[in-house]
């Protein structure tokens, strides 16, 4: 065990010898321990199920070997890592390390760090590696999409495509703002030293890491042909690669529903002294509801992906026809899952777009308490529509009414943050920063993907368009539109704190721009193409639809060559030209920017009291005509 | 929103502040009333899949009602980011800051109601039209709540990896590897799947089921156009999921009594041997593919 001096370390600690730092419990460790936990899962699974099982021999495919391989690799890297060490020494009776208060350079971004700060940028970082390769497969997809019959790749490789582009987004982007913004921000906007579960906190991150690496090992097991939605009985005919989509989104769910509960905790019990709730940062408001709808949406997802690991392996039927099963049940576990899934990506992106809106119109936020309802509305609302996923396979017909109303209705509690968004800008002083152009680009783009929302909720209308291009297109434009455009957004206005160091700014201007109008133009056509019947995830099309498959083709690389400006200019101003940032660029009245940057690793020296919210910009007005402005938050 | 009456802020230099809430509704209101008609006649016609059956065609009004409600939300905000992008901008350089109000009490319950209204409406329209129109062409699963009236032709859509075939009850169960259906006649389609989950997918004639194993799941159809039509897989079911189609027909009720009838004759020897036609058959186990 390590570290039991690092509470007495020297302002100058003294290094180690290269050797003996490779020594114990970091990345590297974590790995070789990984490897070694695969191999022995995969040996155990031989053993256990040997080659005297029929479909083995006839297919040299062994699902147990597989998935508890995963299983105690994920296992040997936790352990590398270090995780077990607290819980041993607790164990033992033996004094906690201190992990958290090291701060040795460089090195702590690459191991276990309990250091909120150090998380987020981990985060931030380890979700980008991962949307990376999601975005290469979107690329390759599209390419293959330029002629309407196969020429890149082949059927089964193309499945296998949309399958890994679809899962890792949805994967990694769960935690795509709850990760890296609330890890890092949340205690410094409610003046808090630490999350409540720091140990937790930086384990969602390693769970996560080593989920993208088991989703990404499934091109060496022939792939996976479910798409992101893993169907059965379809994922139990399918090959082993099916076991890392089911592995992965177990390890996201278990990610998922702690970083919740951490979220929870955090919020809960450690605002600091005069932090009401009607004080809270709405960006806060909005990581608690995201938590709620983690906390109890991914452990359905744990279930369902249990179920499906074991019909695969010992032949249970939970899902097989027949057998006792049903097909229904896995969608119905699933979109349980799903839908609130997709108000996890949606909800924290409100969150910042209207955190940076009062700032950048030197106005408080408008309608604050009906903002947090619009939020905690979606929240509770998008437990009760996942049926709407099903409206054409037979389950439940007559309650169709039912999820048509409810899916419409959730449209309120959105609706709630469209005013919010409005009333902010009114007569607001806008400033054309990034942040701000991204904030005003996802109101464009979250309106197209409601209103489409809506021809999608209404049965006899889709119809027509279930399992086309047409729902692809409206889920991309608000999770997309949505999700991705504030949390660049969020980067642009954060990252300077967070890093100290400022973007450049034209390179910047480049992104949004070209990103912005290629989106629209990637997206957009694709309506047009649902409409014309043409189905999601295939890759042979009516030849006359050729024409608008290469233009959307053309608009996505043009999207993604938005994204490499981006990469570029985080690599050139971050690492290159390190122009210092100002201490508060945007004139925020928020916690956050109050503190010094670097923040200090305990992040305040005296816990903060607060006496209002956030937002207290602007020039007073008397109340005049129509009505009396609602009450202020403090 | 805040009266415009307000004073302005300190640090306004020309003139009093226009009257926003006014200029806007304006401006809001000749936008809507530009683009209505164009939704109405111009985009709305483009948006359903056309004519070829009764389901079809309503399908194609739903789109256009559902294009004209969400036309004032779309110009209410497009058009107001555009006027606040115009007129609610910090002057070059300038460090004004912005009226401090925090909201509206009577802005926001207007809105609640006026919402709340529309998405109701959109509700209730949706299951009027749904209801009325005996599940508008979509799968309504084994006991669909409102059954059209009249004569049906009871057509059994059977999906496995990677196709579809039809059998006939009322014929013998005849089954064939192409769709023909008499013009002018309520079809009840039932659909149904051999192994994983597919969805039976005939664009021009406004129907999509989806065939689940062991599952009957009923939708109808009434064609009114003789025309050839595509049916197309609409679930992901694997990896020839993207092959999976072929031609239907809609015919004249007496050309389809031919074809049928010719159908029965040349098929004879494999009806035979066809397990007894039954609304839902018990998948074979699972098996794995092969790997490539």
């Amino acid at each position: 065990m390590s570290a039991t001096s690092a509470a007495a370390a020297a302002p100058q600690p003294i290094r180690a010898p290269l050797w003996r730092r490779l020594l114990g419990f970091n990345l590297l460790t974590a790995v070789i321990l990984g490897v070694a936990g695969y191999y022995l899962g995969w040996w155990i699974g031989h053993l256990i199920n040997g080659p005297s099982f029929e479909y083995e021999t006839a297919t040299d495919e062994n699902d147990v070997a597989l998935l508890l391989g995963y299983t105690f690799g994920v296992i040997g890297f936790l352990i590398g890592l270090g995780f077990a060490n607290y819980p041993i020494s607790r164990l033992l009776g033996r004094p906690a390390s201190l992990r958290e208060k090291e701060s040795d350079g460089i090195g702590r971004y690459f191991g276990l760090c309990t250091d909120h700060k150090v998380v987020g940028i981990q985060y931030l970082v380890g979700i980008g590696v991962f949307i990376f390769v999601g975005g290469v497969n979107a690329m390759l997809i599209r390419a293959e999409l330029l002629h309407p019959v196969p020429t890149l790749i082949g059927p089964n490789q193309y499945l296998s495509l949309v399958g890994m582009h679809g899962t890792m987004m949805m994967g990694m982007m769960t935690s795509g703002i709850l990760g890296p913004f609330a890890n890092y921000l949340v205690p410094l906007m409610i003046g808090a030293r630490r999350m409540a579960f720091p140990r937790i906190e930086a384990l969602t991150f390693w769970l996560l890491m080593a989920a993208g690496f088991i989703l990404v090992s499934t091109i060496f097991f022939g792939g996976f042909p479910t798409g992101w939605t893993g169907y059965a009985p379809l994922n139990e005919e399918a090959v082993m690669g099916m076991d890392s989509y089911i592995v992965f989104f177990a390890l996201v769910g278990i990610s998922m529903a702690l970083l919740g509960l951490n979220m929870m905790a955090t919020i809960i019990t450690m605002r600091a002294p005069g932090l009401t709730w009607s004080r809270l940062p709405i960006f806060v408001w909005s990581v608690f509801a995201t938590a709620v709808l983690m906390v109890l949406a991914a452990p359905m997802l744990i279930a369902t992906l249990l179920m499906a690991a074991l019909d695969r392996t010992i032949d249970t039927t939970f899902f097989v026809t027949g057998g006792g099963g049903s097909s229904y049940l896995f969608e119905n576990l699933f979109w349980f899952f799903g839908h609130p899934e997709v108000y996890i990506l949606a909800l924290p992106g409100f969150g910042i777009v209207l955190e940076i809106l009062p700032v950048f119109t030197r106005k408080p936020l408008w309608g604050y308490r009906l903002a947090i309802s619009g939020m905690l509305g979606v929240s509770l609302m998008s437990f009760f529509v996942w049926q709407h996923h099903l409206f054409v396979s037979g389950i439940n017909a007559d309650l169709r009414p039912f999820y048509m109303l409810s899916t419409e209705i959730i449209s309120v509690p959105t609706g709630f943050i469209f005013l919010c968004f409005i009333g902010t800008l009114w007569r607001g002083r806008m400033s054309f920063t990034v942040p701000m152009l991204f904030c005003l680009a996802w109101a464009f783009n979250f309106l197209i993907g409601g209103l489409s929302g809506v021809v999608l909720s209404d049965v006899p209308t889709d119809t027509g368009l279930h399992g086309s291009f047409f729902v692809m297109a409206h889920f991309h434009y608000t999770i997309v539109g949505g999700l991705i455009f504030s949390f660049f957004a969020g980067i642009y206005y954060w990252v300077p704190k967070m890093t100290g160091l400022r973007f450049n700014e034209m390179l910047a201007k480049w992104h949004f721009w070209l990103m912005f109008i290629s989106f629209n133009s990637t997206f957009m056509p694709l309506f047009a193409l649902g409409l014309e019947g043409m189905p999601r995830r295939v890759s042979t099309y009516e030849p006359s639809l050729q024409g608008l498959n290469v233009w959307v083709s053309i608009s996505a690389f043009v999207l993604g060559f938005s994204l490499l400006i981006f990469v570029f200019n985080a690599v050139y101003s971050l690492i290159f030209v390190r122009e210092p940032a100002e201490a508060n660029p945007w004139r925020s009245k928020s916690m956050e920017w109050q503190v010094p940057t670097p923040v200090p690793v305990n992040n305040f020296e005296q816990i903060p009291v607060f006496d209002s919210d956030p937002y207290d910009y602007g020039t007073p007005v008397p109340a005049v005509g129509g009505g009396q402005p609602a009450a202020a938050g403090a | 929103m805040s009266s415009s009456s307000a004073a302005p802020p300190p640090g306004e230099t020309a003139g009093a502040e226009p009257n926003h809430t006014v200029r806007f509704a304006v401006v809001w209101l000749i936008g809507t009333l530009i683009a209505l008609p164009l939704v109405i006649w111009v985009i709305g016609p483009l948006l359903g899949p056309g004519n070829g059956s009764e389901q079809a065609s309503g399908q194609g009004t739903d789109y256009t009602v559902l294009a004209t409600l969400a036309t004032p939300v779309l110009t209410l905000v497009v058009l107001y980011l555009a006027y606040a992008i115009i007129f609610f901008r910090q002057p070059k350089g300038g460090m004004l800051e912005g009226p401090a109000v925090r909201g509206h009490a009577r802005v926001q319950a207007t809105w609640i109601i006026v919402t709340s209204l529309m998405v109701l409406s959109v509700a209730v329209f949706g299951t009027v039209r749904l209801e009325a129109d005996n599940g508008a062409g979509s799968g309504s699963g084994p006991n669909p709540l409102t059954v059209p009236k009249g004569p049906k032709l009871p057509v059994q859509v059977i999906a496995q990896q990677w196709l579809f075939t039809y059998r006939y009850p009322t014929y013998g169960g005849v089954e064939t590897t192409e769709l023909y259906l008499p013009d002018n006649q309520m079809v009840e389609f039932h659909v149904t799947s051999l192994d994983v989950v597919h969805s039976f997918w005939a664009y021009k004639l406004g129907v999509k089921a989806d065939a689940n194993p062991g599952v009957d799941n009923i939708a109808f159809v009434k064609p009114t156009k003789l025309e050839s039509f595509t049916v197309r897989c609409a679930e992901l079911c694997g990896v020839w999921h993207g092959y999976m189609s072929n031609a239907g027909k809609v015919v004249t009720p007496a050309a389809f009594e031919t074809w049928i009838h010719e159908q029965q004759r040349r098929l004879a020897p494999a009806t035979k041997v066809l397990p007894k036609y039954s609304t839902t058959y018990l998948p074979e186990p699972t098996k794995r593919a092969e790997p490539e």
